[in-house]
């Protein structure tokens, strides 16, 4: 990994959570920083490059767009790994997928814009695969979200 | 109600920002309206909380955060609510939810933990496990992520 020297530091920190409404966000946030808007602009685009940032933009709260959400765990037999990701992942709606070390061992995230069509997609997960173990778990109460790594 | 117009503009800042001098300029031209009236909408949908995070989003593996656990606890519910909040409050922890449990699955409370190196992660969770008093739970560490993606809404 390529160090990440002091400058991009504070860069980072503040772009993502900080990131201005403004015609011109980069020059509000290079004043902030005491950099100039080309070098500030240069910067964010090697890294960008690099694939330091993987974008910049808005993240939707879905229930305020009129969207459900959920958290899902499968146990699903390590020779059927493979599949399961490839069927779980073709859904739009599922934007992430981790495979982590427990029986319960895929944990995907599913939006919708209803409940009952995540039941259906987990349905239809089942019968494709034969994995008939997948829990569905939405959120009742949410008490942190936050993206946000402090470099 | 979302207008049309509305739900345009949110398909636009859910892709990338362009980086230059005036990428909200460039958005507007796409769908003909001005910079003015972009910046209007952003700001209400904003200010309306629909947009959770307005930024970057960093490729965490990449900046350093190498380990990511996820801690489900099981929490008595009259003591969720407390716990919870304690919970929010530690730095190291990005995401906080009480979900049901389910059959074969008795957490309630989930906590993610994004740190350097998985000791560090059993070491966060320890320490959170001290502060709350709250001492059944489990790591579940992240061993491939298989989809990372941004939603895309509105678009069918």
């Amino acid at each position: 990994m390529t160090e990440i020297d002091s400058i991009n530091k504070d860069i980072l920190n503040t772009i993502q959570l900080d990131f201005p409404i403004h015609a011109r966000p980069y020059k509000i946030i290079a004043e902030k920083l005491g950099l100039e808007e080309d070098q500030l602009i240069q910067r964010i685009r090697q890294m960008k490059k690099d694939l330091l940032i993987r974008r910049i933009g808005g993240n939707f709260s879905p229930d305020k767009l009129g969207y459900h959400s959920t958290l899902c765990a499968a146990m699903v037999p390590e020779d059927k790994i493979e599949e399961f990701t490839r069927t779980v992942n073709s859904f739009k709606g599922v934007t992430h997928n981790y495979k982590r070390d427990h029986e319960f061992n895929i944990w995907f995230t599913f939006i919708e814009p209803s409940m009952d069509r995540i039941e259906h997609n987990l349905a239809l997960i089942s019968q494709k695969t034969g994995v008939t173990t997948i829990l569905n778990l939405p959120a009742t109460r949410v008490f942190k979200i936050s993206a946000n790594f402090k470099l | 109600m979302l207008t049309d117009l509305e739900k345009k503009i949110i398909t636009l800042l859910q892709t990338d920002i362009p980086v230059v001098k005036r990428p909200f300029l460039e958005m507007a031209q796409k769908i003909g309206i001005t910079e003015d009236e972009f910046l209007a909408v952003l700001n209400k949908l904003n200010d309306q909380g629909m947009i959770r995070r307005f930024g970057a989003t960093l490729k965490h593996q990449k900046s350093g955060f190498k380990a990511n656990a996820m801690v489900a606890w099981k929490v008595d519910e009259d003591q969720v609510e407390d716990t919870g909040n304690i919970m929010a409050g530690f730095q190291e922890i990005t995401h906080c939810y009480r979900r049901n449990p389910a059959p074969g699955w008795k957490y309630n409370l989930y906590t993610m933990v994004h740190a350097a190196t998985e000791d560090e992660c059993y070491d966060i969770a320890q320490k959170i496990s001290k502060a709350t008093g709250q001492d059944e739970y489990e790591l579940l560490f992240s061993r491939k992520e298989l989809k990372k993606t941004s939603m895309k809404y509105f678009e069918d």
